[in-house]
C-alpha cells in the first residue's frame, strides 16, 4: 500500500468530541451493515456548530468529502467510545486525522477499525493550516508538506499502531501476529483499499 | 516492585507478577457489556472476523442491556433491540435485560406518552447502573464495555474501561484484550463533604484541576480517609466522570460496603461469583498525587462547552437557564433524585425540569420511599414530592436525553436552549440542538436553580426541620 497521503485538509479546533464527529442522533446506523455505513459518512463531523464552520466536511448526499485530511487541535475524538466516530470520517473519504493531540479511545479504535491513521503533529497545525490547503503526508519519513509553500512538519512517529492500521486493521494484525488463529471460514480480513465497506 | 491498584489488576488479569506503565499487556476480560447503540456493530465485526457460526468465548460473561435509544419511535433504534435478542438466542447469552418479555421485536408506542412505563420486568435500565445492581460488578476483575462511562464500575476496586466495537468484537471472540497499562494519579482524600456538596461537586473540581485531557490514558486512583464516608453511589458519581478529563479508568479500593453491597446484589439477582480484593502496594509509584480535603469543596458547575470549565455556582447566578435535567449513569440514581427532592419540597420549579431515573429499581424506589416530615408533605413518596414540585418525571428509565438521541427523545434539547443538567458531558450539541447549551452540577445545585431560573448556589435553598427520605 501506498504510504503516502494527498490531499485538501479540513481544519478544526480543540475539544472535537464525538457528538461533533457524529451526532447522537445517527447512531442508531450500524456501521456494519454497508449502507449504514455510507450514511454515517454523510453525517462526519456534522455536529460541528454552524456559526464556526460555516464550511461541512461533507454536503448532504454528496459523496465522498472534498477533504481527504483532518487538522486538529488538543484532545481530538473525546467523549464517547463509539466506533461511529473513526467510522464516519473514514465511510467520508478522511484518510488521516493530524492533532495536537487525542482521547484515548477514539485513538485506539482509529487503529482496532483500520479506517484512518491518527498522526500527532509537533506543532499546532490547526493554528498553520487552513481548510483548503493542499498537503502531502508521508508515513514513513513522518512528515506532512504544505504544496502552496513546500513547508515541512514533523509528525510524532506512530510506532507500533502504524502497523496495525497498515495490516488493516485489529484483526488482521491478530492473525499476522498469532494472537487469533488464521482466517476462519467466512471471515474475511479487511484490508486499507476495501475495509468497512462489505459486511 | 511494588504497583498501583490498576497495575495489579492488570497484572493479574495479564498472569505476570509484575506490570509497569507504557507495557502493553494481553488481559483476561471477566465481563463484557454491550448495549443497544453499539452491540448491533460489535456483533457484525465478531460474525465478520470469526464467522457467521462462530460462539462468544463464554455465554455468562457477556451481559447485554438496551438502554439508549428504547423510548423512540424511530424505526432503526427498535431494530437495533431486535438485533441484540437475535444474537443472544443464537448464542444461548444468558445475561440479556430485554425490553419486553418473549418479544420478537421491540416497538415504543409514542401514543402511550413518554411518561408511563412501557418496558417489562426484565428491562434494567442505564447500563452502568444496571451493571451494579444486577450484580455483574465485582472487586478484583476486569470488565470493559462499549461506552466510555464503563470506568463507573471503578467504584466497586475492579479495572473497568469503554472500548469500541472492533476491540469488543475481539473479547467476544477469545474473552482477552490488549490493554497498555496506564500510569496512575493519586488523588488523597480527606474529610467530610459540607452540607449542599455532593459527590459530582468532587469530580467537576477535579476535572477542573486536571482539566479537559490532564489525565489522557492514565488511571485515577482515590485513596484517604474522606473515601471512606463516601457512599458507593457517590463513589460512582466520581469513577463514572474519569473520562472526562480523558482518563482510561477512576478506581476506588474496595471496603467492607463494597462488598456488602456486591454480596447482597449477587444474592439478590443469582449473579454471585467467587471475587478477590486487590489492594494497591503501599510504596507503588504514583506519577502524581494530588490531595483533597472534601470540607473545603462548594457547590461546583462546568459551564458549556468543556467538562472542565469549572466555575463556583454561587458566581454563575446571573447565567439565565431554559430547562434542568436529572438523570443518566452519573446523576439518575436514587440518591441523586433524593437530594432534588429535598430542595424541592414544598416548593414550585420555574423552568422546564425533567426527570430519568436511570433503571427501574430506582423508579420503584422512588414510588415508595416515603418522606417524614414534619410539614405537610408527610407520608408523600420522594417521586410524588418532584411531581409536585413541577418536575416531569418519567417511568421510561433511560440515557435519554444526556446524548440527545433521536428528535424524540424525552427531555431532548430540539431547540438552542441553556440546560443545567446532573448528566456528565457538555461539549456543543451534546443534548440534541447544536446551538443549546449544557452546564453540569449536582442534584442539589440543578433542583436549586430549577427554582431560581438560574444558576443557583443550593445552599442558599437547604431546608431544616426535615428528615431525610
Amino acid at each position: 500500500m501506498s504510504q503516502v497521503i494527498r490531499g485538501r485538509v479540513y481544519v478544526v479546533g480543540d475539544n472535537i468530541d464525538t457528538d461533533q464527529i457524529i451526532p447522537a442522533q445517527y447512531l442508531s446506523l450500524v456501521p456494519t451493515i454497508p449502507q449504514e455505513y455510507e450514511w454515517l459518512g454523510g453525517y462526519a463531523l456534522s455536529g460541528l456548530p454552524g456559526d464556526r464552520y460555516p464550511v461541512r466536511l461533507i454536503e448532504p448526499g454528496q459523496g465522498p468529502s472534498r477533504y481527504t485530511v483532518v487538522v486538529a487541535g488538543r484532545n481530538f475524538g473525546c467523549g464517547s467510545s463509539r466506533e461511529h466516530a473513526p467510522i464516519a470520517l473514514g465511510a467520508a473519504g478522511i484518510q488521516a486525522v493530524v492533532a495536537e493531540s487525542f482521547a484515548r479511545i477514539f485513538f485506539r479504535n482509529c487503529i482496532a477499525t483500520g479506517e484512518l491513521y491518527p498522526l500527532e503533529a509537533q506543532q499546532r497545525l490547526c493554528d498553520e493550516l487552513r481548510t483548503g490547503d493542499e498537503v502531502e503526508i508521508d508515513l514513513d519519513a513522518g512528515t506532512l508538506r504544505r504544496t502552496s509553500d513546500g513547508r515541512v512538519e514533523r509528525l510524532r512517529p506512530p510506532g507500533e499502531a502504524a502497523k496495525v492500521i497498515a495490516a488493516g486493521g485489529l484483526f488482521a494484525y491478530a492473525r499476522a501476529t498469532g494472537l487469533v488463529p488464521g482466517a476462519t471460514a467466512g471471515a474475511r480480513i479487511p484490508s486499507r483499499t476495501d475495509q468497512g465497506r462489505s459486511p | 516492585m511494588s504497583m498501583t491498584l490498576s497495575e495489579k489488576l492488570l497484572a493479574r488479569a495479564a498472569g505476570k507478577k509484575q506490570v509497569e506503565p507504557g507495557e502493553t499487556v494481553l488481559a483476561r476480560v471477566d465481563v463484557l457489556m454491550t448495549h443497544d447503540v453499539c452491540g448491533p456493530g460489535t456483533i457484525g465485526v465478531f460474525q465478520r472476523e470469526f464467522g457467521a457460526d462462530a460462539r462468544v468465548w463464554d455465554r455468562e460473561r457477556v451481559v447485554i442491556i438496551p438502554d439508549h435509544y428504547i423510548f423512540t419511535a424511530d424505526a432503526r433504534a427498535n431494530r437495533n433491540v431486535d438485533l441484540l435478542r437475535d444474537f443472544v438466542r443464537q448464542q444461548g447469552i444468558r445475561y440479556f435485560y430485554d425490553v419486553v418479555e418473549n418479544a420478537v421485536t421491540w416497538q415504543f408506542d409514542p401514543s402511550q406518552g413518554q411518561l408511563r412505563a412501557q418496558y417489562g420486568p426484565r428491562y434494567a435500565g442505564v447500563c452502568h447502573i444496571a451493571l451494579a445492581e444486577k450484580g455483574h460488578t465485582r472487586p478484583g476483575e476486569v470488565l470493559v464495555g462499549t461506552d466510555s462511562h464503563t470506568c463507573t464500575a471503578g467504584a466497586f476496586g475492579e479495572f473497568a474501561t469503554g472500548i469500541g466495537n472492533t476491540d469488543a468484537a475481539f473479547v467476544l471472540g477469545t474473552g482477552q484484550i490488549l490493554l497498555r497499562v496506564p500510569q496512575t494519579i493519586r488523588f488523597v482524600l480527606d474529610g467530610d463533604l459540607p452540607p449542599g456538596v455532593m459527590a459530582k461537586d468532587v469530580i467537576l473540581h477535579l476535572i477542573g484541576e486536571l482539566g479537559f485531557d490532564g489525565a489522557t490514558y492514565q488511571a485515577l486512583e482515590f485513596t484517604g480517609d474522606g473515601v471512606r464516608s463516601l457512599t458507593l453511589d457517590d463513589r460512582m458519581t466520581i469513577a463514572n466522570m474519569a473520562i472526562e478529563c480523558g482518563a482510561k479508568n477512576g478506581l476506588f479500593e474496595a471496603d467492607e460496603s463494597t462488598c456488602a453491597h456486591v454480596d447482597a446484589r449477587g444474592r439478590a439477582h443469582g449473579t454471585t461469583r467467587p471475587y478477590e480484593i486487590v489492594r494497591p502496594d503501599p510504596d507503588a509509584h504514583y506519577v502524581a498525587e494530588h490531595s483533597i480535603n472534601l470540607s473545603t469543596l462548594e457547590p461546583t458547575v462546568a459551564l458549556h462547552p468543556d467538562p472542565a470549565r469549572r466555575a463556583r455556582a454561587r458566581d454563575c447566578t446571573d447565567v439565565r437557564l431554559d430547562r434542568a435535567y436529572i438523570g443518566s449513569c452519573t446523576g439518575g440514581k436514587f440518591s441523586d433524585f433524593a437530594a432534588a427532592a429535598r430542595i424541592l419540597r414544598g416548593r414550585r420549579v420555574a423552568i422546564d425540569t425533567f426527570g430519568v431515573p436511570a433503571t427501574p429499581p430506582i423508579v420503584e424506589q422512588l414510588k415508595t420511599t416515603v418522606v417524614r416530615s414534619p410539614a405537610a408533605h408527610d407520608g408523600q413518596s420522594v417521586w410524588d414530592v418532584l411531581v409536585a414540585a413541577g418536575v416531569r418525571m418519567t417511568e421510561n428509565a433511560s440515557c435519554a436525553a444526556c446524548l440527545g438521541g433521536p428528535v424524540d427523545t424525552f427531555g431532548r434539547l430540539n431547540a438552542p436552549l441553556r440546560c443545567i443538567t446532573t448528566t456528565n458531558r457538555n461539549f456543543p450539541g451534546r443534548m440534541g440542538h447544536p446551538d443549546s447549551q449544557v452546564i453540569l452540577a449536582s442534584p442539589y445545585t440543578v433542583a436549586a436553580s430549577a427554582l431560581a431560573g438560574h444558576v443557583a448556589d443550593p445552599r442558599d435553598y437547604l431546608q431544616s426541620g426535615e428528615d431525610e427520605p
